[in-house]
């Protein structure tokens, strides 16, 4: 699997670590309790593409946000991760 | 047919003319009193003691391909009930005493072989988290030893006893009555069973969505008709969120990849199962001499059922660093299997959000050992509309009541045990 760091270029997944689903906004403070449980515990879990963190950490170290397919395992947009991502390329 | 060594050579005398299918490939029909989706050990061992413990009608079993051809044919085969906490403990070791008779139960032979489960540990403290978790097991009348570095090597002698070993084995737990099994008979030894006592299990028939009336699930959508059914159990195990998002639920599960590997077949090297205490990796022999082994989760949500070389690479430096020998053996195949990993580590098995839906799901690292325990709590709570004794600390609400299992004690995270 090669991943495509917005610093870097295109590198192999062994040098990244995974940091988990992007997709999930974090609630307010003082947001119910049922919507920290749905944060806390509950996935989307697609089979398909899949908004997710990765950290470069054996790289540039920077935290990128990544959509891939779960099922081809290929990478279809990347960026940093403090931004929305775009459609792709 | 009843198999029996008369059979065996009766049939064997004849050239082997005349056995006959060990199970109906039967055809849907329009209604069930319970549907199980899943034609793996788990749905095919509710199915069996849905028919054998309880009395709830006509009974089928939907899988989207051919029986055992999900995580059941890719697991390491490992059979153990080493757990400390207790519901876990009961729970597993519930299942090893059905393991214990399960090939004259079934009249199938699934070569459960109970060779021991070693678990190595490489430092003082190790050693004590193993005194602590073996007297946890004790408790639970589960059978556990302590062995120091001695006894380790009498057992397993081509471990790294070396005074240069960068993980010194200071003693290991051991499960006696752990083991191995033949993970294929399991599977053709349930559906054999379920069939005999009027299961209908229905292949090449995918559950496409739900008959809904309100709020209760009232029947599936399949790729061979709508079927009506009174109950519908779910025991698709790396596919529950897709199948459960057909029903609009979101549950709390990820799908991960774990890889297996195993070795050209060897002369007898190790007679017993053992886990390495610094990193994860696990090795045992199969009967056909090869060495069956597997390590950690690739460590990214994924359903392609193949892994990459990078944890392969991990897996096998690993498993050299705690027995040297294996440097020089040869890898024969490796492949993955989709593991639904819960956030706690521990499985899900219950009441679902919706009426007349029922979850089995969540099994993480562990769920061939779990098949005959699986399928008797959930053959209970699909017949009685509750959890049994067994489950009820596994049901999905403990997430919302903060009763999570946590064994490893190490938050939500999907990637436990």
């Amino acid at each position: 699997m090669l991943i495509k760091c917005p610093w870097c270029g295109e590198r192999d997944a062994g040098e990244f670590s995974y940091g988990g689903d992007a997709s999930r906004p974090r609630p307010a403070e003082d947001a119910a309790e049922a919507d920290w449980l749905a944060y806390v515990y509950d996935r989307d879990n697609p089979r398909g593409p899949h908004q997710e963190f990765w950290q470069h950490s054996h790289g540039c170290r920077q935290w990128l946000r990544l959509r891939r397919d779960t099922l081809s395992h290929e990478v279809l947009a990347s960026g940093p991760a403090g931004e929305p991502l775009g459609d792709g390329e | 047919m009843r198999y029996s060594l008369a059979s065996l050579l009766r049939r064997g005398l004849a050239r082997n003319v005349g056995w006959t299918p060990a199970w109906r490939d039967a055809a849907p029909r329009a209604a069930y009193d319970v549907i199980v989706v899943g034609g793996g050990g788990h749905g095919l061992a509710t199915a069996y003691y849905l028919a054998r413990n309880h009395d709830v009608g006509k009974v089928a079993v939907l899988e989207r391909g051919w029986i055992g051809s999900g995580n059941t044919g890719r697991n390491t085969t490992i059979v153990r009930s080493n757990y400390l906490l207790d519901a876990n403990a009961r729970f597993y070791e519930h299942g090893m005493k059905l393991w214990e008779g399960l090939s004259r139960e079934l009249n199938f032979n699934v070569m459960f072989s109970q060779r021991g489960v070693i678990n190595l540990a490489h430092s003082k403290p190790q050693m004590d988290g193993f005194a602590r978790r073996g007297n946890a097991m004790r408790l639970n009348g589960i059978d556990a030893e302590l062995l120091d570095r001695e006894a380790v090597r009498e057992k397993v002698p081509e471990l790294d006893f070396s005074e240069a070993a960068r993980f010194p084995i200071h003693g290991g737990l051991l499960q006696p009555r752990g083991g191995t099994a033949r993970h294929d008979a399991v599977v053709w030894g349930y559906a054999r069973a379920a069939d005999r006592l009027g299961v209908d299990i229905i292949q090449d028939c995918e559950v496409t969505g739900f008959q809904m009336q309100g709020e209760r699930v009232v029947g599936v959508h399949t790729s061979r008709g709508d079927i009506a059914a009174g109950r519908v159990g779910l025991a698709v195990a790396g596919h529950t969120g897709q199948v459960a998002a057909l029903a609009g639920l979101r549950l709390p599960i990820e799908s991960h990849l774990l890889q297996a590997c195993v070795s050209e077949p060897l002369k007898p090297l190790v007679d017993t199962v053992v886990t390495f205490g610094a990193g994860h990796f696990y090795l045992s022999q199969s009967d056909r001499g090869g060495l069956v082994f597997g390590g950690d989760l690739d460590g990214y949500n994924s359903y392609a059922q193949r892994g990459n070389l990078g944890m392969i690479e991990h897996v096998v430096a690993a498993g050299v660093s705690m027995m040297p020998c294996l440097s020089r053996t040869r890898l024969l195949r490796h492949w993955a299997g989709v593991m639904d990993m819960s956030m706690d580590g521990s499985p899900i098995i219950g009441a679902s959000p919706l009426d007349g839906l029922y979850l089995n799901c969540g099994w993480c690292y562990g769920g061939f050992k779990a098949t005959p325990a699986s399928g008797w709590v959930f053959a209970h709570t699909l017949a009685e509309g509750a959890p049994h004794a067994l489950n009820q600390a596994f049901t999905l609400d403990r997430f919302a009541e903060g009763r999570c299992l946590d064994e490893k004690g190490a938050g939500p995270v999907p990637g436990a045990h």
